[in-house]
Parts: structure tokens; C-alpha cells; sequence
């Protein structure tokens, strides 16, 4: 056998200063091949991603703003993130301070002490510093989320775009898994008409937001609408919910939850059939209930995937804007503007540090909330599997 | 040597183009002129139909690019900033103009102007020929389409209900309140007294100072609403304004529940299906309530209701209207006006090509003149509306576009009052306007009309946004222009 780097040396003396050279760049590429085909990869993303990524984050300490022939550049340091979360933007983007009510300091204390009871048990068992790292970041951003409500949504403040979204991702995803997944489980069973009914369930996905949103801003006219004699009906003649931010913020949850529900179903429904039958029949042969059998053999196989199509929404639910720019424009007020629109109409008016500024705040609040459940829901589940 | 070359040709063109006489077949063949304006019909419609008419005469292509309203200023500014130049001219709003003027981003059209007998320069009425088309005493635009906006009102409503249309905002709640929830269209549902556009991100902010704005300015155009004129801070918080907010609020009440998420588009549907009996809107009413069945020759148009209280400067309280304090009142109401938007106007790329931007202009102005816009403003589909002494006077253009002699006579009053008030309000041009209206006093009102905030926490949040972007331009520029704007001297 011939050991590498040393080849065997029988061509003619006339070539063989371009064999060597060929079969040294033949090694040589050998040895890095698995280099050379991710380099293409790596150039893209570079190119596409990771170079926007740091532009972006230095055009936070700018002001920036178009020239003839170019850009003009000021350095601003921290100006811009001071502006969005102490300055002139703050009741934009966390919302309003006036006072904290019993019900906010309930809610602040409450996660408060179980922040802290959760750093404390981890560091009773298996302490390692960079878990403690991980798990002190995640109770910081709870803390945080949980004075935010406490000091606005739960003290009736006004809140800005970090909450809205907060709501918007959190809760409306959630209910959007709930109910995909009863569907999925309905559909699931050998009921009449099941194959229709997977199809009409999936049909909305299909459709793009801005259509949806127009479609449910139509739906949900309260004077041509195909509800208004309902509506009338049921004396709510003079309730507008475009005028209401509790309605208004339903209505964008509702359009987008017709429009998820359909991802949550479909992919719970793919879990759902490759769930054991065997273990199934027999918890029914040994009498156990239906709700029994769900919790203890259906969910336990079922969670990886419900877990992973959570996180999936919740990375694209940071994103959600089409939706309410078109339901709303953002309205009553700023009631369902998100953290991207609020980015968005700063870049509309040419302001593309402060765009930028919100969109890393962005970034940090989704990364933040998307790796914890990765690392404290998802994986900590896989490995009790 | 290049620069040279380019001034040179800056002054010769105009001379050249004047040279070679009126526009004729063949003059500008394989000429395009690349147009960018909002989505049609509206105004592109009209740039469209107009453009076919002179690749006719003149054999130059007139393409015209649609672009949603909000994406029109970026993506004029960044076209024509970063070199890309797909675009060779626009019809955009005129406020932004001093803007790109300053970057130095658009033609000089003031040679081309003074030598063009055909556009019938002094036609144009004072402030759009003043105001609207120059930046530092230099002509950049040519006015398309006369935006302020005026008070409408059914003129069969209030007979029906035996009511006078009211002149100030006092008597315009008297009105309302006899008037709203009867049934004005017949279909036996309750109508309203007000319809205003008031969702967020669309034009409230216009509505808001034509509202406000006579209790603000009383002293005549050159006083302002926006800034301070001696010390370049926002004119907020003042009384006047605190005023008018409470008043655009309380207007609410006799409109139509979902009025804060309805845009101009949806408040245009209700009063062209007679739900509506008073309205503040540009002059498209008149001429698109000829299209509808319901209400045409309808609509009675003054100029913007005035006030018998005013912000005195001196005192900084709301006080009784006196020969002094408001010298240009009328019958003791002080009135003014206010130039919402400006108006629909066309600039042309400097860095165009030479040829292009002379054929642009050429296409302009032959829009601009009397022959073509005087029928072009009576079309209620092409969104023009009337900028020229002669579109006031001739009456017989709008009676064969379908108006009464009485409707007609109503409306070309209510716009003559208001361009003749020497109170005028000019709309606010200079760098960053965006910001200043669209995004900031956008927010804040919308928050305000949700019931986020006060009035005073609404003009204070205004206020230290403002200032932020004003120090953000540079204080002394962005002064020295809005007192331009105003006809000020420069330095104060």
C-alpha cells in the first residue's frame, strides 16, 4: 500500500516535472476536497448573509443618509439604540411607563422567584458554567419580557412593538398549534370525508398574506361586509373593530391564524400517522381512555415534531407584517404594529439606521427566545426520549 | 472642462430648444422619456394618455412607471442619488422636491421657463407659480394638478334640513349635530355629518392641519404653521394646535364608526354613495361626484372653515379674533387655507440625458398648458385639479364636463377664495418632510385619535421628534429653507 504524499515515481524523465505537479495538485485537492465544496457555500452566505449581517449592525451607530453620488456616514455610537429605548421611541418599541399596578408586580415577582428557583435548582445538579451561561441569558430575557408586560399590558398601559409581537408570536402561535392540532387529530381518525377535509384544511396556506389580508379586511367590513346583517343583528352596529386595539389586534391574529393553522395541521397530521398503531390497540384492548392513550402514547411521540413545528412558527411569526400593514396599517394607533413593520416604515422614510436598530433588537429578542426553547423544550424533551 | 462643457450646455439647450420652435412630428424621435408617478388611473392615467398624444406630435416615447405613493420619494432619491438613473423624470408631490433640489439632483428648468411663451407662465395662479414651482427663487417643478384642500358640503342635505353651511368650525358641530344619522341617500339607513380619512399611514396628517391651521396662523403665508421662524424650533405645543386636534377628535363623533381605518379611497366610496354631508378633501370632489348618480352637482365647496379664537403668539393663549391679531379675517373669522401635498407636479433628472431632459420639459409643458390642462382638471379621473387663473374664469369647460352652472360656479369659488387668501398656509418643503409628516405627526396623531394620548403629550412627542430630525438635517439649513418656503429672506 502506498502512503500518502509519496507517490510512485514511473513516468519518463521528460514529464515528469508536470506529473509530479499535477499528481502534488491532485493530493492537494484531495486532502481538501471537503474544504473546496463548502467553499461555494460559505462564499454565498458570506457574500448574502454574514456581510449584510455586520453592514447592518455598523449602520446602527450611524446616521446614514443618501447623497448625490453616495452615502453620508456619521458615527452616532449608541444614539440610535438610545433613542428607541429610553429616547423619543421608547413608547414605540416597549411601550408606556406610568406606573406599575398590583397585577404587573404580581406578574414581576411571580417570574422573578422562578427565574430564580430555576437557576438555583440547575445549580444544585450537574453545574457547568457555560449551561449556567445559557440558562442566566434565558432568565434575564423572561425577567425582562416579564417586567415589559408587568409594567404595560398588565398596569393597562399603552405597549409598544416588542410586546405586540411578543402576543402575536407567543400567543397567537400557540393557539394556532392547539387548534392545527385538533384538526390533525380529528382528520387523523377513520372519520367520513376525512380526505376532503385535508384538503379544504390546507387550502390557505397556498394563498399568499397580502391576499389574506385583503380577503379578511373585506370579510370583516362592518357595513359591506357578508357579516354586517349579523353584526346589526346583534346590536354591534356602532362597534368598528378597526377602531378598537383589543378587536383590532384579534382580527390581525385571526387572519393570521387562518393563514398558519394550515402548516400546523399538516405537518401534526404527518406526525400523527407515523404514531405506533400497535401501542395504540393495544392501551384500547387493555381499556385505557382516549384521553389517556393521547397524553401517555400519542403526545410522547408526537412532541419532537409538535416542538419543532412550534419553533418554526415562532421564527416566522417574528417576521409577520404583511398582515396587519394591510388589515390595520398598524392601527388604532400603533395597537398591532410589530417589531418588523415598525422596522420597515423607518426604512420607508429613509431612516435606515434607526430601521437597522430595530431590526437587531429584533434579531436579539428572536434568537434569544427561539435558542432557549430549542435548548430547554425541545432538547431537554429529545433526550428524556 | 467637463464641468464646463455641462454648463455650457445648460445654458445653450434652453436657447437651442427655443430655436427650434414648437413641438412638431419627428422632433424627438427615438427619444424616450422614462416617467415615474403613483399607480393609475389617477395621475398616471392622465400622464399615460397625454404621452400617447405627444409621442404623436413629437415622436418621443413617454413610458410611465407606476410605483405604490409610499415607495415614490425612495425610490426617487435613491435612483437618482446613486447614479442608477432608470428614471428620467417625475409627478410626485412638490413638497419633496427642495430635498432632492439640495442633494442637486434635479434640473434647472428656470431658463427653460422664462423662454417658453407657450405655457402662459403668468396664467399659473401666484402660489403654485411662487411657491409651489420654485426652490430658492429658481423654477425645478411644473405644477400638473392644484392640491389644498377645501370644505365640501351637500347642498341638498343642509336645504333639506334648513342649515347655512357653516364658516367656522363652532357652527360646523351646530350642523352636524342637526344633521347626522338621517337618511341622505334614501336607502333608509342613518348617514353621516362628517366622513374624514383617518386611518394611520395614509394622509390624515393633511386633514389635521387644514383643521388646525386657523387657529394657528393669522398674519399671512409668510408667518407658518410648522416652525418658529426667529428661532427654527417647532411651532408645538401651542394652544392653536392643541385646538385643532380636539376639534379633528371630536369631528369623529358624527362619522362613521370605522373612520379610523378608513383612507381616502373608502371615505371617497361613502360620499360618492351619499352617506356623506360634509367633507374636507382636495378638489377632486366636485369633479368625481359627476360619476355618481347620487350626487352629482351636488356638492356646495368653500374655502377651510376659519375661527373667531386664535393662538396669540405673544400671549401663547387662544384669544378673540381683533383687527390686529387676525388682520386678514372675514367678517371677524379668521380663515386659512391650507396647500395640503401642493400638488401633483413634474421635475426632470439633471442628470438626464441632455436630449431627454429637453423633451421632458417640452412634454411637460405641453401638458401644463392651458390648451391641455384646462380640460385635463375637469375630469374627475385624472385627479388634476385646477392651478391656472384661466381654469378659474372659464366656465365652459366644466359645463361640458357635466357640471350646473351652479355647482360649477360654487366650486371655482371656493378654490378662488382660497388661493386668494392672503393666509394661505403653505405646506411644509424641506428636507426630511417625510419624516416630519408622514412618519412622526403620523404616529402621534394616529395614537392620539386611538386614545393613546392627550393633546399635550401628542404635540410634546411631536415636538422632541421633530427637533431630533431638524438637528439631524442641521438647524440652519433646514431654516434657512423653510423660511424660503414662506418667502422669507433666508437669514433672520
Amino acid at each position: 500500500m502506498q502512503g500518502r504524499g509519496q507517490p510512485e515515481s514511473t513516468t519518463p524523465a521528460g514529464s515528469l516535472f508536470s506529473s509530479a505537479t499535477g499528481s502534488n495538485l491532485s493530493e492537494w485537492v484531495d486532502r481538501h476536497s471537503r474544504q473546496l465544496f463548502i467553499f461555494p457555500a460559505v462564499f454565498l452566505i458570506l457574500v448574502f448573509s454574514i456581510f449584510p449581517l455586520v453592514a447592518s449592525l455598523l449602520i446602527t451607530f450611524t446616521r446614514i443618509r443618501p447623497r448625490a453620488g453616495g452615502y453620508q456616514i456619521r458615527w452616532v455610537g449608541f444614539k440610535n439604540f438610545k433613542k428607541l429605548f429610553t429616547g423619543s421611541e421608547q413608547y414605540h418599541l416597549l411601550g408606556t411607563f406610568e406606573g406599575i399596578g398590583i397585577f404587573g408586580w404580581v406578574v414581576i415577582v411571580v417570574t422573578a422567584v422562578a427565574m430564580i428557583y430555576w437557576l438555583y435548582r440547575y445549580s444544585q445538579q450537574d453545574f457547568r458554567l457555560v449551561g449556567f451561561a445559557g440558562r442566566l441569558i434565558t432568565a434575564s430575557a423572561t425577567f425582562g419580557i416579564a417586567v415589559l408586560f408587568g409594567a404595560t399590558l398588565f398596569s393597562g398601559n399603552n405597549f409598544g412593538t416588542i410586546p405586540m409581537t411578543l402576543i402575536y408570536v407567543l400567543l397567537g402561535c400557540s393557539v394556532q398549534f392547539l387548534i392545527g392540532l385538533g384538526l390533525a387529530y380529528l382528520c387523523s381518525l377513520p372519520i367520513a370525508g376525512r380526505a376532503f377535509f385535508r384538503v379544504v384544511f390546507f387550502v390557505p396556506l397556498m394563498i399568499t398574506p397580502v391576499g389574506i389580508a385583503y380577503q379578511w379586511r373585506m370579510l370583516a367590513d362592518m357595513r359591506l361586509g357578508p357579516v354586517t346583517p349579523l353584526w346589526h343583528w346583534a346590536g354591534l352596529g356602532e362597534f368598528a373593530w378597526g377602531s378598537n386595539a383589543l378587536a383590532a389586534r384579534l382580527m390581525v391574529m385571526v387572519a393570521d391564524g387562518w393563514m398558519w393553522i394550515p402548516f400546523m395541521f399538516v405537518v401534526m397530521l404527518a406526525a400523527l400517522e407515523t404514531v405506533s398503531r400497535d401501542q395504540v390497540e393495544a392501551a384500547e384492548v387493555d381499556g385505557a381512555g382516549k384521553w389517556f392513550i393521547f397524553r401517555d402514547i400519542t403526545w410522547p411521540q408526537i412532541a419532537p415534531v409538535a416542538g419543532t413545528v412550534v419553533l418554526i412558527r415562532w421564527i416566522e411569526g417574528f417576521k409577520l407584517v404583511d398582515i396587519p400593514n394591510v388589515m390595520t396599517n398598524g392601527g388604532p394607533g400603533i395597537a398591532t404594529e410589530t417589531l418588523t413593520m415598525h422596522s420597515w416604515t423607518r426604512w420607508r422614510s429613509l431612516d435606515f439606521a434607526g430601521s437597522s436598530a430595530v431590526a437587531y433588537t429584533l434579531l436579539v429578542v428572536a434568537v434569544i427566545i427561539c435558542v432557549s426553547f430549542f435548548n430547554f423544550v425541545i432538547r431537554k424533551h429529545a433526550h428524556r426520549l | 472642462m467637463k464641468l464646463l462643457f455641462k454648463k455650457l450646455l445648460g445654458i445653450f439647450v434652453p436657447f437651442m430648444l427655443l430655436a427650434s420652435g414648437p413641438v412638431h412630428a419627428g422632433k424627438f424621435d427615438g427619444i424616450t422619456i422614462r416617467v415615474l408617478s403613483r399607480p393609475g388611473p389617477v395621475i398616471s392615467g392622465a400622464v399615460d394618455m397625454r404621452g400617447k398624444k405627444f409621442t404623436e406630435l413629437t415622436g418621443a416615447k413617454v413610458i410611465v412607471l407606476e410605483l405604490p405613493f409610499s415607495e415614490l420619494f425612495n425610490k426617487v432619491l435613491t435612483d437618482w442619488s446613486q447614479g442608477t438613473n432608470s428614471i428620467d423624470a417625475a409627478v410626485t408631490s412638490s413638497a419633496w422636491v427642495p430635498e432632492l433640489v439640495d442633494m442637486g439632483l434635479v434640473a434647472d428648468l428656470s431658463d427653460f421657463v422664462a423662454n417658453d411663451p407657450g405655457l402662459k407662465l403668468d396664467d399659473i395662479t401666484e402660489y403654485f407659480r411662487e411657491f409651489n414651482q420654485k426652490v430658492n427663487g429658481k423654477t425645478y417643478t411644473l405644477t400638473l394638478d392644484g392640491d389644498f384642500h377645501m370644505f365640501y358640503y351637500r347642498t341638498d342635505v343642509l336645504n333639506r334640513f334648513s342649515q347655512e353651511p357653516p364658516t367656522t368650525w363652532d357652527e360646523w358641530f351646530e350642523v352636524a349635530k342637526a344633521i347626522h344619522g338621517k337618511d341622505y341617500n334614501g336607502d333608509g339607513e342613518p348617514d353621516y355629518a362628517s366622513c374624514a380619512f383617518k386611518k394611520r399611514a395614509t394622509q390624515s396628517y393633511f386633514t389635521v392641519w387644514s383643521v388646525a391651521s386657523a387657529f394657528i396662523q393669522t398674519k399671512g403665508t409668510s408667518q407658518g404653521v410648522f416652525f418658529d421662524t426667529k428661532t427654527g424650533k417647532p411651532s408645538l405645543p401651542n394652544p392653536g394646535f392643541a385646538e385643532g386636534l380636539r376639534v379633528y377628535k371630536e369631528m369623529g363623533k358624527y362619522g362613521p364608526a370605522d373612520e379610523l381605518n378608513m383612507d381616502i379611497a373608502d371615505i371617497r366610496a361613502l360620499y360618492l354613495a351619499g352617506r356623506c354631508a360634509m367633507v374636507i378633501e382636495w378638489g377632486d370632489t366636485s369633479p368625481l361626484a359627476l360619476e355618481s348618480d347620487t350626487v352629482r352637482n351636488l356638492w356646495g365647496a368653500s374655502q377651510m372653515l376659519g375661527s373667531t379664537r386664535v393662538w396669540n403668539r405673544d400671549t401663547n393663549r387662544l384669544e378673540q379674533c381683533n383687527p390686529t391679531l387676525c388682520p386678514h379675517a372675514i367678517n371677524g373669522v379668521n380663515h386659512a387655507p391650507f396647500g395640503a401635498f401642493g400638488g401633483w407636479s413634474a421635475y426632470i433628472n439633471k442628470n438626464a440625458d441632455p436630449k431627454v431632459i429637453q423633451a421632458a420639459y417640452e412634454f411637460f409643458s405641453y401638458m401644463n398648458a392651458p390648451e391641455q390642462s384646462n380640460i385635463d382638471v375637469t375630469q374627475g379621473w385624472t385627479g388634476f385639479n385646477p392651478y391656472r387663473t384661466s381654469q378659474f374664469e372659464d366656465i365652459d369647460n366644466w359645463l361640458e364636463a357635466g357640471f350646473t352652472r351652479a355647482s360649477a360656479a360654487a366650486y371655482l369659488n371656493g378654490m378662488k377664495q382660497s388661493l386668494s387668501n392672503p393666509n394661505f398656509v403653505s405646506d411644509l418643503r424641506i428636507p426630511g418632510a417625510a419624516q416630519y409628516t408622514s412618519v412622526i405627526l403620523d404616529t402621534e396623531l394616529a395614537r392620539y385619535l386611538a386614545g393613546e394620548i392627550n393633546e399635550e403629550q401628542t404635540m410634546a412627542n411631536i415636538a422632541e421628534a421633530w427637533e431630533e430630525v431638524t438637528e439631524d438635517f442641521g438647524r440652519e439649513k433646514q431654516m434657512k429653507l423653510y423660511r424660503a418656503t414662506l418667502g422669507l429672506k433666508a437669514h433672520y
